[in-house]
């Protein structure tokens, strides 16, 4: 009858020991530096070919080249990182840190900043 | 076996010789891997493909039909087709007759008539 | 004279991770019929195909299911490879070996985890999910993403593992082994765990072969099978044994997968030491045309890819047959003839994945 209660063993270790979970959200999460969380932009780099915006499978990326602005509905991104290999002069980046919950969905755009005086290019209001 | 080669067959087939081969896969000891079928819009025709495996050997059966014509089911010879069969006939509207445990278009209950049939040639 | 009644089972269901429908037909505790009806998760992913070039259907073709995402990418990766006739390098083959194995390795558990919560035992359910997570920190830890990997890409993986990581990684899993004996041998040897499951959900050999069962469900009634034979990735190189039992109860399925969990981890050692360096990813041109069946063995059974390209940037026709699909009659089956207290049990014995099997 050694069959009997072999799961003894296991519960008094575990009555003794210290909890398996993390007191989550007071201790705050270390993340992994490859963790996809979130798309962030480097708009120095961006020339609005709008690669990134064909290649999003939910639709995510809106780029509008004669504004010259690039938006995203951080609720749609599916934190894939397609558009991170699609753009030919590498400025998005796949960060660590989940969108955080909100009430509504919200749209995060981006503009140029202020060109230099010599630049022919257009200015907006940084 | 090759791994980059082609390791299985398609033998394109008659609609009346289906059930025909079926016995004769069944009788050898062959099991039913999987029963598909794709709508090629351009011609309005389906495309069947009825797999067969034998331990690692996959034999697979091509029948194309028009929209109309009315395909035997394998019920009666392989018991676990109903699952395959009953898909075709919700999604894709191919006609199947005689099988055995028809969900009559309620497998999956979806509201849409045969989505997966491209209606936009038809208008 | 006994009556006969018709109970519901399902969807919403304590011990059920999906919803699957099933209506009962029982003479005084015993079931004499089971009606399954699936369809509660219907997504028509496959029709996705005509709306998203092919590259794209690898990110949608990996959300298919949570739990063997890994394995749906690569399925759809080597199916889309051998039509256009790319060569994968060698380096990208190990990886996906060893993303697999783990792949597997975390399944099991989880499943182990859900039977002990079918009968009631559940505290061993949290030993079982508290040795899982060492498995999905590991997965974050390389490639990103806990549940979804995003890491398969047509021509090979998008992320290495550099050498000191891998030996990491063998570390843990070695290190694991201990506390793996100790809660399976819970499973394998408790009194009251084994009269919930030896003698149970009985499924003969001949019975298992005709209906067309695939995966553990099938090599527990005896029946030698594993696709991974056929050698893709790199099994053909690393070796593995294939795992049997003959007793075709509830407690063989649950042998063999305890044992599939060991030999996985013996797997990946061995792939991390032969492990040969290169590039990770080919570039690939062009559109593919013409059509290619692929199987995978994912840790439910055999999945089946049929995959056909007409030459544009839109496939014509993918088709995903899932091993849950093809074990749904083997299921039903096995429900004749049992008592009502163990439906629980008998559906959870063929590891069902609803996601997968109503894509």
């Amino acid at each position: 009858m050694f069959d009997f209660m072999i799961f003894t063993r296991t519960m008094l270790k575990n009555l003794f020991s210290k909890p398996a979970t993390t007191t989550y959200p007071f201790e705050p999460r270390e993340y992994p530096e490859r963790s996809r969380g979130h798309i962030e932009i480097d708009m120095d780099k961006c020339i609005f070919c709008g690669m990134c915006m064909r290649s999003c499978p939910p639709g995510a990326i809106k780029v509008d080249r004669k504004e010259q602005t690039w938006q995203i509905e951080r609720f749609d991104c599916i934190q894939c990182g397609y558009c991170t290999e699609k753009c030919p002069k590498n400025c998005l980046f796949i960060v660590p840190g989940y969108p955080e919950p909100e009430p509504e969905k919200t749209v995060d755009l981006f503009e140029k900043p202020a060109a230099e005086p010599e630049n022919k290019g257009e200015e907006s209001n940084a | 076996m090759d791994e980059y080669g082609r390791d299985y067959t398609i033998e394109p087939i008659e609609l009346d010789e289906l059930l025909q081969k079926t016995a004769e896969r069944s009788m050898t000891g062959w099991r039913l891997a999987q029963i598909c079928a794709t709508y090629m819009a351009e011609a309005r025709q389906y495309e069947l493909s009825y797999s067969f495996e034998n331990v690692y050997e996959l034999l697979t059966y091509r029948i194309i039909i028009g929209e109309e014509e009315r395909v035997p089911s394998i019920t009666q010879i392989y018991d676990c087709a109903f699952t395959y069969e009953n898909e075709m006939k919700e999604l894709f509207g191919v006609k199947i007759t005689y099988m055995e445990n028809d969900y009559d278009n309620r497998m999956y209950r979806i509201d849409e008539v045969t989505p997966f049939k491209d209606k936009a040639k038809e208008e | 004279m006994a009556k006969k009644t018709v109970i519901p089972f399902g969807p919403q269901h304590p011990v059920l991770p999906e919803p699957i429908h099933l209506d009962l037909v029982l003479e005084d505790e015993v079931v004499l019929e089971a009606i399954p009806s699936i369809g509660f998760i219907h997504r028509g992913l496959e029709n996705l195909c005509k709306k998203k070039d092919f590259n794209e259907m690898v990110y949608v073709s990996e959300r298919i299911c949570g739990i063997c995402s890994f394995m749906h990418g690569m399925g759809y990766c080597n199916a889309v490879e051998k039509i256009m006739d790319v060569e994968v390098p060698d380096r990208a083959r190990y990886l996906r070996t060893i993303w697999s194995e783990m792949s597997r390795i975390h399944s099991h558990l989880l499943w182990l985890g859900l039977l002990a919560d079918a009968f009631g035992f559940e505290s061993l359910f949290m030993q079982s999910w508290r040795i899982r997570e060492k498995i999905l920190d590991m997965f974050e830890i390389s490639t990103g993403g806990r549940v979804i990997f995003s890491v398969n890409k047509i021509g090979g993986v998008l992320k290495d593992m550099p050498d000191d990581m891998i030996k990491s990684f063998v570390d843990i899993l070695v290190g694991m082994k201990k506390e793996l004996r100790e809660a399976t041998r819970i499973f394998l040897d408790d009194y009251t765990v084994k009269t919930r499951l030896v003698g149970v959900g009985v499924l003969t050999k001949e019975d298992a072969l005709k209906l067309g069962a695939v995966g553990p469900m099938l090599r527990a009634s005896g029946v030698e099978r594993d696709i991974r034979e056929t050698g893709y990735a790199a099994y053909n190189e690393v070796g593995f044994d294939v795992i049997t039992s003959d007793d075709c109860d509830s407690y063989a399925r649950c042998k063999v997968r305890i044992e599939e969990i060991f030999e996985s981890i013996e797997i990946i050692q061995r792939a991390a030491a032969m492990m040969p360096s290169g590039d990770i990813a080919v570039p690939v041109k062009g559109n593919p045309e013409g059509e290619y069946f692929m199987r995978v063995e994912q840790p439910r059974g055999e999945a089946f890819y049929y995959i056909k390209g007409n030459g544009t940037k839109f496939l014509d026709r993918m088709r995903v047959r899932t091993p849950t699909f093809a074990n749904i009659p083997p299921m039903v089956a096995t429900l004749k003839g049992s008592k009502l207290a163990d439906v629980p049990l008998l559906i959870l014995t063929i590891d069902p994945c609803i996601s997968c099997t109503e894509r």
